[in-house]
Formats: structure tokens, C-alpha cells, sequence
């Protein structure tokens, strides 16, 4: 009887939330909180008092996210190094990327998007190796390369958003305003949306896939940097200038990436149905089993949707202070609204309809499709309000 | 035993209305809905809306165009079948939320104590112990492990046995229903703000979009929408220093004047630059008057930061020039006429003109002050090419081309050049004409060029002083000689070197083609030169030495302007001399009613989505009753979504369960 309730009391302790938290957990918060209330105490008299919401919210999400997800720790910090000391390289103006050594090839953030780029690719191949060799030492190593890649590709997005401010104090923005600084942001969210799944469901055999459209973004992204000059910063037009964007831009891209993580997912579920069919025992069958892929892909759509929604919900509340009218029916605008509907009648379909596996793993890589004219067609074919990114 | 054949029993006719119901409450439906929703999206994106109607005509040809006008493709968005689509979605949700939303709200509150033993075993989730431990001892760790893991917990003592029942994520429900309320909400609100009543009332035949270009004050009242309207968007520009108490509505294939119950008043209208030439703000400072107002109010709008003053807002949209004033020269570009005319006209107004005794008119449309262009230069992105001024020269026959004509030169490879761009239609592209500047920065020597190439007179003593030596024209005497020289001169500057070829073609025999065009240039070319240099002197320029390298470039580009002057299309080349800068910001102003449900609506539907994903409704039993070797425990759980992650959940806290009471 004692015994009962004592073992109940242990239980009950050793389950708590708090006493859960381990020594590193509380390093941590108490690292990133310092950090926060060290920038707070420098720079609040700069700030308006959306930018100390940012600020705060931005270092209290990140202690939470750490204790869930001890990657991020060591990538929050990594970028945090290496970003101060792309900045600090940074003395005489922007002439220095050209002749200071660590920024000409590290932490400029040409030279890291550069490194960026390079590293997704080769994680890609790595994966694909790990996955026909089927070694685990190279999913690791192709994890790592990720997981690298993602440090670099942010410190380049913030050494970035340092230089437009050395260009001038006006021109200063941050980066998240043009077609080949999303693309990089892109890159970013659904590597980070995959490496979250990868520890979550302990396989790497999804990476090739996913890695796959990153890899395939980053050969856009390269292509639109030499070939149009577009990693130039320009100043921000007068209908960029608005703090929605700085939300509305992110957190359309978490829809985004979502879109791509999940259309990448079913087409792993279509390899592996096609193998059970045929009762194949090939590599295919080394894929997570079909209700893993199944509940993934249901997953990275849900998420999708729901950022999906909130983006373009601010994008409304941002046309109605730039173009006078919460909806304008302007192209881009419509193919989000095309592209929300989709997934809405896909959630239905599963929800209601209860309907799983090939035919919705079909339309999840079709909804991709219409997902990339949304981000890329509508800018290329059709005319419209949107103002940046025109190819 | 009753032997009676038994009646068949048909089953009871379903109410229409119930037929009704379940047609619109229908899964089907809603999805049909979405997807018909998102093709006609679709094509409203593909054809470009709310073109002029001309512009579709041109797409498509007359047969096409009223195909296409008649279902509305113009407007896709406003269009009835559209709205209809928009309709059955609002009809189809609320019913989906009638008939849901009850059973919802219910199942939120519900804790299932009525289950049964069976179904608990059944599910795919569950677990059974049999336990030394008391009922009571079991039912107390029951009752901390469930709201240790977040559940809530109901207990119900039954016969013979104890039932815990616990729940989690009830909002998921609650989510569903702002949801689907929100989007309920959101479409009424934006068929408020669209235009269907506006449609309406046109149809009753009400308003009548006026197509003419005519003022404001003329606009005839089946054309003017009063303060009563209540939802509209609509621009107006108004130049600097003036105000305006009404807007005008884009309708079909003209305008709607809308009355404002206020005036606007724009004192001042400034776009700032960044240091690389691109705009960096527009802003005006407008002042609005209203009787009901004591004090007009003053301030400031920017792009990104309207004014709303009652229930009106007002964004800064686009300026325009505000009627300029432009101070031209206009040279002549036949005859000998040396002088040019001056004139003096403003952006928006009609000049009548006579050149060469024909009647033309100036029609000056825009007038900008700066023109940041495309640099050829690496080292800058942009560079600014000074103010421009574009206009429309019209003949008597009413037909016109349109030019843009720069202020300052613009140096192309290290010469430079006034530009002047032409063009037949605004589809087209402009063509750019280079007139070369003079020693002294000015366009005179050009004219002079130009103008001696037009004097017969001179062109006659200069054919006679040059000797053409081994020129074997196809002439037999030197006054033929002359005279060809001539005519082949005014060839040219009418219609160009490709004049000059047709003409070889058409006299020459086809075998020597080839040579006598040789010829013929070369004749051309030193006529020219002659006429050049006789222009030379005359400004006094001493050329016993020769022509050097600038003004032999100068030769070059003068007479290659000259050879395309026969396309240009203007009697004139208008050279402007000065101006006073004028502009004109564009307003729009709105009124959207529709958005105190819109705006609601949006943050119902980003709550109720978070929820219905994030927080999925789960439960747990826990079934306690006295058996003989013990107590019989069953825990069992029943999750409708994320059946995975539940599963995990479950055994977690069936270790738990495991741990405390078997430990
Ligand atoms: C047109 C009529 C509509 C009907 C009849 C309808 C009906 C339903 C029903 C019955 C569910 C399942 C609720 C449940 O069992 O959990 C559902 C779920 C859902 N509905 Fe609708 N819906 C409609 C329109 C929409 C629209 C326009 C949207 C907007 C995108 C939408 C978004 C959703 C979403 C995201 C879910 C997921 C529910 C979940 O995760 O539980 N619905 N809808």
C-alpha cells in the first residue's frame, strides 16, 4: 500500500515537466536569456516596441525549441559565433569581403551561402549513398553535411542582413525581401523541417528525397545569382517597407516548405508501395514502413496549412495597409488562395473521407507543383502587384 | 401463426428539406465547391482582368471577345456564376456547421462514462492488469497519472465496477467550428466589399458606367454613386494644391464617379530617392475638410501608411504629373527653315501647331523629372537620364505617334546624344532616334545639317563646285548630274539609305545591281560630306587642315539620325528648353464594411487551425472492478487523429501505470 504510493510519488516527481530539465537544459536557457537580455539592454533604445516583441518572443521560443530539439542548440550557437564574427571581420565598409580572408571565403555571406549551396548538394549524394550502400556511417556524415549546410546558409542570411545596412543606413532591411533571398530561406526551413522528422522517426532514409528539392532550389538559386546578378542587395520599394513582411515572408515559406517536405515524403511512399506490391525485398524496403510515410506526409501538410493560412492572412492585413484592400484578386494572391484550397480539399479528403495511401500521396506531390507556380510561376508568367522577385 | 401476407413497409419518404440538408451538407460538395473555386481562380489569373475592353478585342477578335464578355471573363471575380460558386460555399459550410457543430460542442463536454467493458477491450490501444492492490489504491493513482499526463478525469461508480474516464484536446472541436464559422464569415464580408450590389443595382439598370472622357462635374447622376454606397474602391489624382470630393470607380469599360461626404486636399506630393536612384517613398500631405469637422485634419500619408478618417481609407496608390508647364522648341525638321518655333504648353493640354502648312497638334501626356534607368556601366546599377517629357503628335487625319523626348544628352559610347524615343502604339516598344551634340553642347550644327540638306539651293552649288570625277552615273550631261545629286540627297533625308537602295533597285538593271548601289552610296556619301563641311565653315570652323576625329563622329551619327528621320514620324523635333515641375499624387480610397467580418474571421480561422491540428482530441479509460484473483484493471484509449503518436503516448503511460503499480 505504501509502496503504491511512494512508487506514485517517484513517478509523479521524476515526470515533471521542470525536474525533467537536465544541467544542459538550464545552460542553455540561461545562455540564450542572457544573450537576449544582453542585446535588450544595448539596443532597446533603438527599438520600437515591435521589435523588443520580436526580440523577446524570438529568445523565449528558442529556449523552449532547445529544450525539444537539442540540435538546435548547437546550430543557434554555431551561427551565433560565426555570424559576429562575419560582422566583426566587417571594419571598413563592404570592400573588405574582396580582401579580408575569412570573409572571402568563409563568412561573407556570398562565400557562405556559397558554402551552403556546395553542402546541400554533397549531403544529397551522401544521403543517396547511405541509402543504395545502405551505410549508416554516411547518413551520419550526410546528416552532419545538413545540418552544416543550415549554419551556414543562416549565417549568410544574417551577415547579409548586416552588409545591406553597411551599403547605407537606409538601404538596411532584412533579408527576406527578393526571389533569391527567399529561395535561401527556403532552403533552410525545409532542411530544418527534415532534419526535426529525421530525429523524430530515427531514419535517414528520406534525406536523398528531401534533399532532392533543396538541392534543386539551390541549382535555381545559383543559376538566378550568376546568370541575373541577383544577389545584389537593393533598396527595399516603398510597398516592401512594411513590418509585415518581415512575418508574412517567413512564415509563408514554412508552408512552403512544409509543402515540399511532404510532397518529397510521398514520393518516397510511392517507391515503397510500388516495392510491397511487387514483394520486392530491394532497397525501397528500407524506407520507413507506409503508415510512418502516411503519417509524415499527413504531418508536414498539416503544418503546411496551418502556416500556410496565417501567411497569407497577414499577407491580407499588409494589402490592405500598401495597396488599399485586403484582397485584390492580384495574381499572386490568387494562386495562394489556389494553392490553400488544394490542401484544404486534401486534409477533407483524408479527414472525412478517410482516404490514405498512393492516390493522396499523388496529389501531395501535385499540390508541390501548384505550390511552385504559386512561388515561382506567378512571378515568371503572370503580372500582377507583387513588386519583387520578377525573373 | 399468422399467415397474413405482411404489408410492406416502405421506408418513410425523406423530407425534401432533409434531402436538402444533406445535399449541402455534403463532403462532396464542399470539395467540388473548393475545386470549381480554385479553377476559376485560375483562369482569373491566366487572362488578365479589368483590361480596356480594346485590348480584348485586339486578343481576341469581335466574335470572341463577346463570347468571352458575355460570361464575364473580364471580371471574373464579380462575375454572378462566380458569386454563385461563393454562395453554395457559404450555403454548404453553415450547413456543415449546422449540422456538426451541436453534436461537436457535445462531444467537447462528453467523457464516454456510458462505455462499455467490450469496447474498451477492443481497442486497438489497451491494456489489462489484474492487481493485489485495493480498488480505492488503484483508483487514486488513476486519478494523479491521467492529470499528470493532461487529461482531465470524470469518475463514475457503476454496478460493480468504478469507470475513470479522461479527456484531452477538446478544443480540436472547438477548432472545427471556428474554422468553418470563420470561413462563413469571411466570404459574407467580402461579398460586402466586392462589387455584387454594385452589380445588382447596375442590373436593375440603376447605374450605368459612363464611358466618355469628360470631367467629373459632367458626369450625369445613373453615373455618380452617392455617400450611401457603402463599400467601394476607387483612385483619383490630384495634382499638388488642388482637392477633390470625388473618386472614381473602374466599372466594365468605363468609370463610376463616387461621391465623398469630405474633400482632400493635396498640398504637397514628394518621392524621396535612394543614393542609387531608386524611389525610396512617395508621400503627400493631404488635408481633409469636412463640414463636420472644426479643424481641417493635416497629415501625412506614405506607401504602407494610409489615413482612415470615418471609415474611409485613404492610401497613397501612384502619382502622376499634375499639369507641368514645358517650354519646347520646336525645329522644323524639312525646309530650310533654320529657326525653331517656341512653345509653350502644360502636360494634359492640347496645342494646335501649323508646320509646313499643315495643321498638327501637340498633345503633351507626361512630363517626369527624373528617369532612373538601367546602367550600362558595371560599376552602377542605375543612372539618372534627367527629365523626359512624352507626347503625341497628331496630323489632320486624327492619327498620332507618340514620343519620348529627353532634356539632357545621354552619353552612349563616350558621345552624346539627345534622345528621342517613337513610337506607333503604347503595345509597341519605344525607337530611339540619336541626334548627336554639337562642339558647344547644343543641337544647332545638327539643324544646320539637316536644313543645308534640304536647300536646294546650296545642294545645287555644292553639286556644282564638287567634282565628281569617275562617278559614272548613268547621266549624260552635268545638269543631269546635279539634278540626280540632288534628288538623291532629298531621297535620303525622306526616307533614308533604304530610299536610296529602292531607287537603285527599281532603275538599275538586276545585273549591276550590286555596283551601282556601290556607286550610289559613295556618290551619297560625298555629297554629304560636302554639305557637312560647307556647314562647318559657315559656323566658322577652320577646315583647311581637315575634319578631325570628333566632328568626323559627329558626320557619322548626324547623317545616320538623318537616314532614320523618314520613320520618325514629327514634322517637328521638339527640344525641351524649360520647365515648371508640377505633380500629381494618386489616392485610393476605400471603404470595406466588410472587414469588421473579415478581420474576425481571419483570426477564428488561424485559432481554429492551430487547434484542430495541435491540439487532437484523446481519450482514456480506466476500468477498475473486483475480480477473484484481484482487481481487474483495463486502461484503454481512443484517439480520432495522429493514431501513431497516441499509440506512443499510450504505452508511455502504460509503463507509468506499470511502473507505480507493479514496481
Ligand atoms: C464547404 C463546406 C465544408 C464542409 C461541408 C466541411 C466539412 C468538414 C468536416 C465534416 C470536417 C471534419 C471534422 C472532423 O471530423 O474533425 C472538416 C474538417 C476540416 N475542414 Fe471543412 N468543411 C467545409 C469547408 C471547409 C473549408 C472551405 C475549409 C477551408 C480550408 C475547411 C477546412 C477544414 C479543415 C482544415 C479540416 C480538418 C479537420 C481536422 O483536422 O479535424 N473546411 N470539414
Amino acid at each position: 500500500m505504501n509502496s503504491t504510493h511512494a512508487a506514485l510519488q517517484h513517478e509523479l516527481d521524476q515526470q515533471s515537466f521542470w525536474k525533467g530539465l537536465s544541467l544542459f537544459d538550464w545552460v542553455w536557457a540561461i545562455i540564450v536569456l542572457l544573450g537576449t537580455g544582453y542585446a535588450y539592454a544595448s539596443y532597446s533604445s533603438l527599438m520600437d516596441g515591435y521589435e523588443k516583441g520580436i526580440l523577446v518572443s524570438t529568445g523565449v521560443s528558442l529556449v523552449v525549441l532547445g529544450w525539444n530539439w537539442k540540435g538546435i542548440r548547437v546550430l543557434s550557437l554555431a551561427v551565433f559565433l560565426l555570424s559576429i564574427f562575419g560582422v566583426s571581420r566587417y571594419v571598413n565598409g563592404l570592400a573588405d569581403a574582396e580582401v579580408d580572408f575569412f570573409l572571402r571565403f568563409l563568412v561573407s555571406s556570398q562565400s557562405a551561402i556559397m558554402w551552403m549551396s556546395a553542402l546541400y548538394v554533397l549531403a544529397t549524394v551522401t544521403y543517396f549513398i547511405a541509402f543504395f550502400a545502405r551505410s549508416e556511417y554516411s547518413g551520419k556524415v550526410a546528416s552532419a553535411m545538413t545540418w552544416s549546410a543550415t549554419t551556414m546558409g543562416l549565417v549568410g542570411l544574417m551577415v547579409r542582413w548586416r552588409e545591406s545596412y553597411l551599403i547605407g543606413l537606409d538601404v538596411g532591411h532584412i533579408p527576406v525581401s527578393n526571389l533569391y533571398e527567399v529561395f535561401i530561406l527556403f532552403s533552410i526551413i525545409t532542411a530544418l523541417l527534415y532534419l526535426f522528422y529525421e530525429r523524430r522517426y530515427q531514419t535517414r532514409m528520406l534525406g536523398g528525397f528531401v534533399l532532392l528539392v533543396i538541392s534543386a532550389a539551390v541549382a535555381f538559386l545559383l543559376w538566378y545569382a550568376f546568370d541575373r546578378d541577383a544577389a545584389d542587395i537593393q533598396p527595399l520599394v516603398p510597398a516592401l517597407q512594411s513590418y509585415w513582411m518581415k512575418i508574412h515572408v517567413p512564415a509563408n515559406f514554412v508552408g512552403y516548405g512544409a509543402f515540399a517536405l511532404a510532397a518529397m515524403v510521398a514520393m518516397a511512399y510511392l517507391v515503397r508501395a510500388n516495392a510491397e506490391q511487387k514483394q520486392s525485398n530491394g532497397i525501397a524496403m528500407t524506407l520507413p514502413t507506409l503508415d510512418i510515410l502516411d503519417d509524415l506526409m499527413y504531418k508536414s501538410i498539416a503544418l503546411g496549412f496551418a502556416f500556410f493560412t496565417l501567411a497569407t492572412i497577414l499577407g491580407a492585413l499588409w494589402a490592405a495597409e500598401a495597396w488599399g484592400g485586403y484582397w485584390s484578386w492580384d495574381p499572386k494572391e490568387t494562386w495562394a488562395l489556389i494553392v490553400w484550397l488544394n490542401y484544404a480539399a486534401w486534409l477533407h479528403m483524408r479527414l472525412t473521407k478517410g482516404w490514405r495511401g498512393k492516390p493522396m500521396a499523388i496529389w501531395a506531390i501535385v499540390g508541390l507543383f501548384i505550390t511552385l507556380f504559386a512561388f515561382l510561376g506567378v512571378n515568371m508568367f503572370l503580372s500582377g502587384l507583387h513588386s519583387y522577385g520578377e525573373l | 401463426m399468422n399467415n397474413q401476407p405482411s404489408t410492406p413497409i416502405a421506408p418513410p419518404a425523406p423530407r425534401t428539406s432533409a434531402l436538402w440538408l444533406k445535399f449541402l451538407g455534403s463532403m462532396n460538395l464542399a470539395i467540388t465547391l473548393l475545386v470549381a473555386l480554385s479553377v476559376a481562380a485560375i483562369i482569373g489569373t491566366v487572362l488578365q482582368q479589368n483590361q480596356p475592353y480594346t485590348d480584348y478585342i485586339i486578343k481576341f477578335g469581335p466574335f470572341w471577345f463577346d463570347v468571352f464578355n458575355q460570361i464575364g471573363l473580364y471580371d471574373v471575380y464579380s462575375s454572378s456564376w462566380f458569386l454563385f460558386i461563393l454562395f453554395f460555399l457559404v450555403l454548404s459550410t453553415s450547413t456543415c456547421i449546422y449540422r456538426n457543430a451541436p453534436n461537436m460542442l457535445r462531444e467537447m463536454r462528453e467523457y464516454r462514462q456510458n462505455i462499455q467493458l467490450k469496447t474498451l477491450e477492443n481497442y486497438l490501444n489497451t491494456h489489462s492488469w489484474v492487481l493485489l492492490q485495493s480498488v480505492e489504491d488503484i483508483q487514486h493513482v488513476v486519478q494523479k497519472i491521467l492529470p499528470h499526463n493532461g487529461y482531465s478525469a470524470r469518475l463514475k461508480e457503476g454496478d460493480g465496477y468504478v469507470l475513470i474516464s479522461g479527456m484531452k484536446g477538446g478544443a480540436s472541436r472547438l477548432g472545427y467550428i471556428l474554422t468553418h464559422v470563420a470561413i462563413v464569415l469571411i466570404c459574407i464580408g467580402g461579398l460586402i466589399d466586392g462589387n455584387a450590389i454594385l452589380k445588382a443595382r447596375e442590373m436593375l439598370g440603376q447605374v450605368v458606367p459612363e464611358t466618355r472622357n469628360i470631367a467629373a462635374s459632367d458626369v450625369p447622376q445613373i453615373s455618380r454613386l452617392g455617400f450611401n454606397n457603402q463599400s467601394f474602391r476607387g483612385s483619383v489624382s490630384i495634382p499638388e494644391g488642388r482637392q477633390t470630393d470625388v473618386l472614381f470607380l473602374n466599372y466594365k469599360d468605363g468609370y463610376l464617379v463616387q461621391e465623398l461626404p469630405f474633400s482632400v486636399e493635396v498640398k504637397d506630393f514628394r518621392i524621396e530617392h535612394y543614393e542609387s536612384g531608386q524611389p525610396k517613398s512617395f508621400e503627400s500631405d493631404l488635408v481633409v475638410y469636412d463640414e463636420r469637422l472644426s479643424v481641417p485634419i493635416e497629415e501625412t500619408i506614405s506607401v504602407n501608411h494610409p489615413l482612415i478618417y470615418d471609415g474611409y481609407s485613404i492610401y497613397q496608390a501612384s502619382f502622376s504629373d499634375g499639369g507641368s508647364e514645358l517650354d519646347m522648341l520646336a525645329w522644323p525638321l524639312a525646309g530650310a527653315n533654320k529657326l525653331p518655333q517656341k512653345v509653350k504648353t502644360k502636360v494634359g493640354d492640347e496645342f494646335q501647331m501649323n508646320v509646313l502648312n499643315e495643321p498638327w497638334v501637340l498633345e503633351a501626356s507626361n512630363f517626369r523629372l527624373f528617369n532612373i534607368n538601367p546602367s550600362d556601366n558595371p560599376e552602377k546599377k542605375f543612372e539618372n537620364a534627367g527629365p523626359s517629357v512624352q507626347f503625341k503628335m497628331r496630323n489632320k487625319m486624327g492619327e498620332a505617334k507618340e514620343f519620348l523626348n529627353y532634356m539632357v544628352p545621354v552619353e552612349r559610347d563616350g558621345a552624346y546624344y539627345y534622345l528621342s524615343g517613337v513610337r506607333g502604339s503604347p503595345a509597341e516598344e519605344f525607337r530611339y532616334l540619336y541626334v548627336p551634340v554639337d562642339d558647344k553642347g547644343g543641337i544647332d550644327r545638327f539643324m544646320a545639317y539637316l536644313h543645308a540638306l534640304g536647300d536646294e539651293e546650296l545642294l545645287q552649288r555644292i553639286a556644282t563646285e564638287q567634282n565628281f570625277i569617275g562617278a559614272t552615273l548613268p547621266t549624260k550631261n552635268t545638269a543631269q548630274l546635279n539634278e540626280a545629286m540632288i534628288r538623291l540627297v532629298g531621297l535620303f533625308v525622306k526616307n533614308g539609305m533604304d530610299g536610296v537602295i529602292e531607287q537603285v533597285e527599281k532603275n538599275a538593271p538586276a545585273e549591276k545591281l550590286d555596283e551601282v548601289s556601290k556607286l550610289y552610296v559613295r556618290v551619297l556619301q560625298q555629297m554629304l560630306g560636302a554639305v557637312y563641311v560647307d556647314v562647318l565653315i559657315k559656323e566658322g570652323v577652320d577646315v583647311s587642315l581637315g575634319v578631325d576625329e570628333t566632328k568626323a563622329e559627329f558626320f557619322d551619327a548626324a547623317s545616320a539620325a538623318i537616314g532614320a528621320m523618314g520613320r520618325y514620324g514629327s514634322p517637328v523635333y521638339f527640344q525641351l528648353s524649360s520647365f515648371v515641375h508640377h505633380q500629381a499624387s494618386g489616392l485610393q480610397i476605400a471603404k470595406a464594411p466588410g472587414k469588421n467580418l473579415v478581420y474576425p474571421g481571419c483570426a477564428m480561422l488561424i485559432l481554429g487551425v492551430f487547434l484542430m491540428f495541435y491540439a487532437p482530441q484523446q481519450r482514456l479509460w480506466a476500468w477498475l472492478e473486483q475480480a477473484d484473483e484481484g482487481v481487474k484493471f483495463v486502461l484503454a484509449g481512443h484517439a480520432i487523429r495522429n493514431k501513431l503518436d497516441f499509440s506512443k503516448q499510450f504505452k508511455q503511460i502504460q509503463a507509468q501505470f506499470e511502473r507505480v503499480l507493479n514496481g
